[in-house]
């Protein structure tokens, strides 16, 4: 996976990727500002929901636990894993002995993370995707882009030439006479799907919320192939992630309020299913739940960085940031794309890939991504502390870290500021109208960003100017002094 | 060591700086809105489930039943499934509607297979709660309500809600339901926005929602 500044690079350059994306998070931005609008107390929420994530994370192992024996005596199997490998064959082993073929499964960020469809299909186990979105990224072989919406990036022209092209090869092919009306893509879907709801013996899930004093897992959909796959199968299997417990079944009362408004814009979703271990003659009468580390422990070691784990995967951050907005989520390489992505990741994976060097810079720090975050992770100050880790790590040597270092030499002192600007102008009135490709010794700064072209006269040297004209009316004229030339790094988008 | 105990001991060494003990944060904070009375909070209701595009009809009690047929009617279903503990007035006047009634009961004399259920156009059924400031409502699939697939398979669902179970805010349902039962909020009819974000209605789930709301 290239840096993030270079697949962003690329992505700018599809301009119906660009569209898609500004169309949709604007559309979603605006729903969900009127929902969260009606809402009086939304702040005292945000605090109720963080309070409630960081209650169970400060004490994970005995929510942990807790959720175990709630689980257990219920009738569920727990799993624990360490890592990826061991999540997949604990999932592997239980869909062998089932001696199923294929599995159904509910959109699920913690099995797209330890890439368990693509073990399974190596061992031979067809795995659907159920969720339309995903089910038309399966078929057009293609990634996730968003946390909600993960077929962003495909328009309707395009979906319905992955469902007439690709259906048919596994399973119900797609009507004859598809239009891309959206009613009738989505009719293809039930109905390609259906088939697969109705024959399949094993389903796995995710979670949204797993509460340790009940025992009792929690889904969040519209479409209702979450509850297609949570009910019709004999065996279930959950693979969670350790960070989604909640310590008690009250705090549905915040955590409901806050997701659905945050993430769709929507009062409340369509379909909200809860189940708690087996119930006796209705759904899955073996129940697996599998705990997921892969990196989560880590994560909670850095006093800073755990508030990254209260993230409920709503996307209202991906929907406000300038930078998701434009790049789209492939080029985060992960399957957490946006303002979270950007922390989680490198907190994740640790910061040895070029992709996770990158991600804490693959943002402006405008700080929307806080507002808009229903648990109150900060993520700019986040992005901050990794950008040092990643500094710190690269001994100071890498592009970032250089220009990082000229931009804090040049703040640090007015006069080079001026004197900076000065230069930049007067490249500008060289350069005419035209766009600034790159910037000499910024090289790996501007690669991925189109400075704008200086204006003529900088703030500072109309201010001057001014004041000569009309010597009563501003400060006195600014020094001059000469100094090393380059351009002002602030104007990234 | 085994990966439970693994994982766990990780999780002690990355939380050592923590020195509180767990439940410190004390009582979990209520945060509600209050409907300023029972009317406010049925009209909220009744609003928010018809703006999710689902059908919302007010009667009395005696009234039930023909208002679930006339609901029925309207989808053009001829088929209808009734949970076993369904209110037996309801099903009689479903009867006299001349719809085929049907119980969760397959060939085999056990529950209907997924695909027999797939057959079945219609689901009538009680709630358990419903919230007014979502619009939702809430099954904990005792007998009046089925277990969860009854309402899930068949394309149309008639949903029964008594005034007094018409709770305001989500907290108060939250409050009042058994964890142990498996619960479905439901919100309105199975929809998508997957396609540019235009909202479809009717995906997996019943493409048609009629809650009835009793009134007495
Ligand atoms: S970081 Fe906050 S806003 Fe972003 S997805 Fe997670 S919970 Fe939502």
């Amino acid at each position: 996976m290239p840096s993030f500044q270079r697949a962003a690079k690329e992505a700018l350059a599809n301009t119906q990727q660009r569209r898609n994306l500004a169309h949709a998070t604007a559309t979603i931005r605006a729903k969900r500002a009127a929902v969260v609008g009606e809402v009086d107390r939304w702040e005292e929420l945000r605090v109720a929901g963080a309070d409630a994530k960081d209650e169970a994370l400060h004490h994970l192992p005995h929510y942990l636990e807790q959720l175990e024996t709630n689980l257990t005596a219920r009738g569920a199997t727990v799993h624990w894993a360490r890592d990826a490998d061991e999540a997949n064959r604990i999932v592997l082993d239980i869909v062998r002995a089932k001696e199923a073929q294929e599995v159904v499964k509910v959109k699920s960020m913690a099995t797209q993370e330890i890439e368990l469809n693509e073990r399974l299909e190596e061992a031979g186990i067809h795995a659907w995707e159920t969720d339309l979105a995903e089910l038309i990224v399966q078929l057009g072989h293609d990634r996730p882009s968003h946390i909600l919406v993960p077929a962003i990036h495909r328009n309707r022209a395009e979906i319905r030439e992955i469902f007439r092209r690709e259906m048919g090869s596994v399973g119900r092919p797609a009507p004859e006479d598809l239009t891309d009306e959206p009613a009738r893509l989505a009719e293809a879907a039930r109905l390609h799907l259906r088939e697969k709801f109705l024959r399949a013996r094993v389903a796995v899930s995710g979670a949204n919320f797993a509460i340790a004093d009940t025992g009792t897992l929690v889904v969040v959909e519209s479409e209702g192939n979450g509850r297609m796959c949570l009910t019709l199968p004999e065996t279930l299997i959950s693979v969670v992630g350790i960070e989604k417990v909640l310590p008690s079944f009250e705090d549905l009362g915040t955590m409901l309020q806050l997701l659905p408004r945050s993430s769709t814009g929507e009062r409340m979703n369509p379909y909200t299913s809860m189940w708690t271990g087996v119930h006796d003659g209705d759904g899955p009468q073996e129940v697996h739940v599998v705990l997921l580390d892969n990196g989560r422990s880590h994560v909670l070691a850095d006093e800073l960085g755990r508030q990254a784990l209260r993230c409920i995967r709503c996307s209202a951050c991906l929907n406000v940031c300038p930078v998701y907005e434009r790049a789209g989520g492939h080029a985060y390489g992960s399957v957490y794309p946006g303002p979270i992505g950007a922390i989680l990741n490198p907190q994740l994976r640790g910061t040895g890939s070029e992709v996770d060097k990158s991600l804490p810079y693959a943002s402006s720090l405008c700080g929307a991504c806080f507002e808009a975050c229903p648990v109150r992770i900060d993520i700019p100050t986040l992005l901050v502390h990794l950008r040092t880790q990643v500094v710190d790590e690269a001994s100071g040597r890498s592009p970032e870290a250089t220009s990082m270092r000229a931009a804090a030499w040049m703040f640090g002192d007015h006069r080079r500021l001026e004197a900076a600007q000065r230069a930049a102008t007067l490249g500008g009135r060289l350069l005419g109208g035209r766009t600034l490709r790159s910037v000499p010794g910024l090289g790996a700064w501007t690669q991925a960003r189109d400075v704008p072209t200086p204006p003529r006269e900088t703030f500072r040297q109309w201010w001057a100017r001014r004041r000569q004209d009309d010597p009563g009316g501003a400060p006195g004229p600014v020094r001059q002094q000469d100094g090393t030339s380059t351009t002002t790094p602030e104007e990234e988008t | 060591m085994s990966a439970r105990e693994e994982i766990l001991s990780r999780l002690r060494t990355a939380t050592r700086d923590v020195t509180t003990p767990a439940g410190s944060r004390g009582e979990i904070p209520r945060i509600a809105t209050v409907g300023d009375s029972p009317g406010a909070t049925l009209e909220l209701f009744a609003e928010n489930v018809a703006d999710y595009r689902a059908t919302v009809q007010r009667c009395s009690p005696a009234d039930v039943g023909g208002v679930v047929a006339a609901a029925l009617a309207r989808a053009a279903a001829h088929t209808v499934l009734v949970p076993t503990g369904l209110d037996p007035a309801w099903v009689s006047s479903l009867r006299d509607s001349g719809i085929r009634v049907l119980a969760d009961e397959g060939e085999d004399g056990g529950p209907l297979r997924a695909d027999e259920l797939d057959g079945i156009d219609a689901v009538v059924t009680a709630a358990r709660v419903g919230i007014a400031t979502t619009g939702t409502i809430v099954l904990d699939h005792e007998p009046d309500q089925g277990r969860r697939a009854l309402t899930l398979v068949p394309d149309q669902h008639v949903c029964v809600v008594r005034a007094d179970q018409v709770v305001h805010d989500v907290p108060d349902a939250v409050a009042l339901l058994d964890p142990s039962r498996p619960l479905t909020w439901i919100s309105g009819p199975s929809a998508t926005s997957d396609i540019e974000l235009d909202r479809v209605e009717g995906v997996h789930g019943p493409r048609t929602l009629d809650v009835v709301l009793v009134e007495p």
